[in-house]
This record gives structure tokens, sequence and C-alpha cells, in this order.
């Protein structure tokens, strides 16, 4: 009888160890993902002045959209935590798209060298935060699954596991299809 | 892999037990075939692990990517969207300039992985499709495909040596006054096996080999949430219709399409299914398709839609 008390009570802990680590190894992803998300996010910060600058001369007119895009991104380079710097995001996303339709008003500018450059760079720019943001969502879905699940619900209570927040899109982005501004050869 | 290994050992008693009389009073002391075979099995798996994709690469005429070159520089974007999609480390990147359009994933684990595309697949397909073929290598990459398929190849390559030697052995005279004295039972049904091992070895990798690719279509699918990029891709790919000239037998499975283009590839039947290394390109195209959502009237008219 004793040996089947003890048996019991060694599986609940083998369980619970494995449950434990499961748990704060999906944090762990999830922070690190989180991470690279943001390290996306500042390229494209780095990259938005270069985008100005060139097409500046050629967009007389349109120099109010270009303050917009100059305004949003230094407020989302301000933002801190998930919620906020998905909102300023997507405020940034408008801004820019904008911007892109308005290119192809200006056949001049796909002639040059430079935008052509900078297009790739900004095309794979928006891709990388759409990955990066998708794998972020994937790992945050998995880790809250994971914490309101029978039966490791029970130890991600005890243990003081919170769920961590989605990068939502907002609706008006999800639309789009992903940016692909790379001219066909 | 275990069987590969079972493999190696069962030529290797087999070879013992016929002609050097082994497991009985009058044998050596050692079964040396076995221990030579298992040897062999060891030094060929250690010398692909460490050296295979470094071998592969450069038998291929494989080149680093010249970042002045703008479709290396979009190359290389690409990577690393993908990379990223799936949380994997950052791999090397290596063109051949070739018109036959192909891609390949190669090297032992995630960090020193290597991917591989031809020049003329850069010309070939757009972004996006450039995309999903590149999110099919990574995802070999993610599944451990890579240091599985190398390690088959030349696992399989070994075997057949074995067997050859195998083989040739039986023809001497001296084995023929051995063989004379056991029971034919158990002799002829081994020399059946050995005979038929490099056949056998082959189509267990095959199978392997073309699981593996319906499974890093899947994960392509799942990286880039867009598989009808990638089946868009395979059509163009097999519609160029170039066979690779660089790539061999031992290295065709590595490849995201059969480079050899033999013919059974091309169609649906059981047969051509089990010889082949790559399942049949309408197939995996069909099921991108499925997986899209996308009505039938994109697919191309082939053998699949049929059932």
């Amino acid at each position: 009888m004793i040996y089947v008390i003890w048996g019991i009570i060694f599986v609940l802990g083998i369980w619970i160890i494995s449950t434990y680590n499961a748990l704060t190894a999906l944090r762990l992803r999830v922070q690190n993902a989180w991470r690279q998300t943001e390290v996306q996010l500042k390229r494209r910060y780095d990259l938005i002045p270069n985008l100005v600058e060139t097409v500046k001369g050629y967009m007389q007119y349109e120099q109010d959209t270009l303050q917009k895009v100059i305004e949003a991104r230094s407020q989302a380079m301000g933002s801190k935590g998930v919620k906020e710097a998905a909102e300023a995001a997507n405020l940034l996303n408008q801004s820019l798209g904008k911007i892109f339709a308005l290119m192809e008003n200006y056949p001049e500018l796909k002639a040059n060298k430079n935008v052509l450059d900078l297009q790739e760079e900004l095309t794979t720019t928006e891709n990388q935060i759409a990955f990066a943001r998708q794998y972020y969502n994937d790992l945050v879905t998995q880790y809250n699954t994971k914490q309101q699940v029978f039966p490791s619900n029970m130890l991600a209570g005890f243990f003081g596991f919170n769920p961590s927040e989605l990068f939502e899109v907002a609706e008006a982005d999800k639309a789009l299809p992903r940016v692909n501004l790379s001219l066909t050869r | 892999m275990t069987i590969f290994i079972v493999f190696f050992l069962f030529i290797g008693v087999a070879m013992d037990y016929l002609y050097f009389d082994a497991f009985t009073p009058a044998g050596p002391v050692f079964p040396v075939a076995t221990i030579f075979s298992l040897s062999f099995a060891a030094f060929s798996t250690l010398t692909a692990y460490y050296g295979g994709s470094d071998i592969i690469l450069s038998s291929l005429g494989a080149e680093k990517l010249n970042l002045q070159i703008p479709e290396h520089r979009e190359l290389h974007n690409i990577v690393t969207e993908m990379v990223l999609a799936a949380g994997a480390a950052m791999p090397r990147i290596y063109v051949i300039f070739d018109p036959a359009p192909n891609a390949l994933a190669t090297g032992t684990n995630e960090k020193n992985a290597a991917i591989c595309v031809t020049s003329g697949l850069l010309t070939l397909l757009d972004r996006e499709e450039t995309q999903g073929v590149v999110a099919h290598e990574i995802s070999h990459i993610r599944n451990e495909d890579v240091l599985l398929m190398t390690l088959v190849s030349i696992l399989l390559g070994g075997i057949a040596i074995l067997a050859d030697w195998a083989r040739r052995g039986f023809y001497s005279s001296r084995t023929g006054r051995q063989l004379s004295r056991k029971n034919p039972l158990v002799f002829v049904p081994l020399l059946i096996l050995i005979a038929l091992s490099p056949l056998i070895a082959r189509l267990l990798a095959m199978a392997v080999s073309r699981q593996r690719e319906y499974l890093a279509d899947a994960g392509s699918a799942q990286y880039t949430r867009n598989p009808g990029a990638l089946a868009r891709a395979l059509e163009k790919i097999r519609d160029a219709a170039m066979p690779f000239h660089k790539a061999t037998r031992g290295t065709a499975h590595l490849f995201i399409v059969n480079p050899l283009r033999r013919r059974v590839d091309e169609s649906d039947s059981k047969l051509a299914d089990l010889l082949a290394s790559h399942p049949p390109i309408a197939r995996r195209i069909h099921l991108l398709y499925q997986m899209a959502g996308m009505p039938q009237k994109f697919m191309q008219p082939s053998g699949v839609l049929a059932h």
C-alpha cells in the first residue's frame, strides 16, 4: 500500500515539474519573440526618414502625408508594451500605406535606383514585421492555451503565470494584402 | 535511422556466417565481417555528420551570396523573413549559377544549416513564390530533415558497397565449398536478402524522403500562410522542365523537386510511388491548392484529379 502512495506522489511530482518547465519555456520563448518583433519595428523606424528624404523631392504636393508619417513614427517610437506598440504600429501602417499608394502616381520614382532599393528594404521590413508578429502571436496563443486548459490551469494559477497579450492588427490593415512593392522583372 | 544500422549489422552477420564459419567452434574468434561493416557504418556516418553539407555544396558548385546583386539581396531578405516566421536560426545562403530552377537545404542541425537555390529559380519566380520555396527549405531544417537526409544518402551508399562486396565473395571457390556444408534452407534466403538489401534500403529511404516532402510543404504553408504561392512556384518549376545536371542520385532527394526528372515521377501509379525520391509534383500542387481553399479551375489538368 505504501508503495502505491509513493508511486502516486512520484508521478504527481514529475507532472508538476514538467508542466512548470513547459510553461516557463513558453514564457521565455514569448518574451524572445516579442524582442524579435521589436527589433523589426525599430528597423522600420530607422528606414522611414530615408524613405521620406528620398521621395520628398518628387512628391511636392504630398507634404502633409509625409508629415503624418513622421509624426506616426515618433509616436510609435515612444510606445511601451505590447498593446500600445500594436496601436502605434497600426497607425504607422495606415500612413505608410498611403505613401505607397501615392508613389504609384509618380513614374519617375520607379526609375530611381535608390527608391527601388528602398522599396525592397521596406517590403522586407514590412514582411518581417508581419512574420515576426505571426510567430509571436502563435507562441502567445500556445502559452495562453496551456494556462487555461485542464489540468495545467491548476498549476498556472498556483505559480502565477499570466496570459500574454496578442499583437492585434487593426481591421483596416487586415483587409490589405501583404505589401509587395517589388516590380515585375 | 536505426533501421539502416540494422541493415549494416545484418549484412555483416550474414557474411560472417556464410564465408568465415563464425559462430562455430572452428571459426575465427571475432565475427570479422560484422565488426568491419559496423565500423564502416560508423565511419561513413561520422564523415556525413562532420563534412556532409560542405561536400554536397561544393559538389554542386554552390557560391556564397553577393549582396551587391539586387536579386541576391532580395533572397537574403526573404530568408530573413522566413527565419522570423519559423523562429529558426539564420542559415547560410548559397546560390548555384544554373538555369534549372531548384533549391535544397543541407546541414546537420539548425545552427550550421545551409539553404541553396539556383539562379534560375530567382529569375523564374516572383517574390511570393520564392518565399514559399524558401519556407519549404526552412521547414526541412526545422523538422531536422536535413540531418536525416544527409545521413541517409551516405548510409545508402555504404550499404550498396557492402552488399556488392558480399555478393562477389560468393563466386570464389573456397566459399562454394564452405556453403555446401551448410543448410541450404538457411543460406539461400540469406544470399537473396544480401542481394536485395540495397534495393530494400533504397525503398525505405525514398519512402522517408517522400513523407518529408509533404511535411515540408505543409510547414511552408504554416510559415507563409500562403500555400497558393508555393503551388504556383511548383507549377512554374514543373513547366520549366529543366533537368539539373550537377545533381546526382545521391543528392537528388535533397532538392525541392527531383532534379533528375526521371519519367516515373510524372505519373501517379503505385510503382512510381515506391521508387521516386519525391512525391508526384501534381499531387503536391493539388494538396497545396486544397490548403489554400482554391477552386478546382486553378488546378492543372493531370491524372491526380481523376480520383
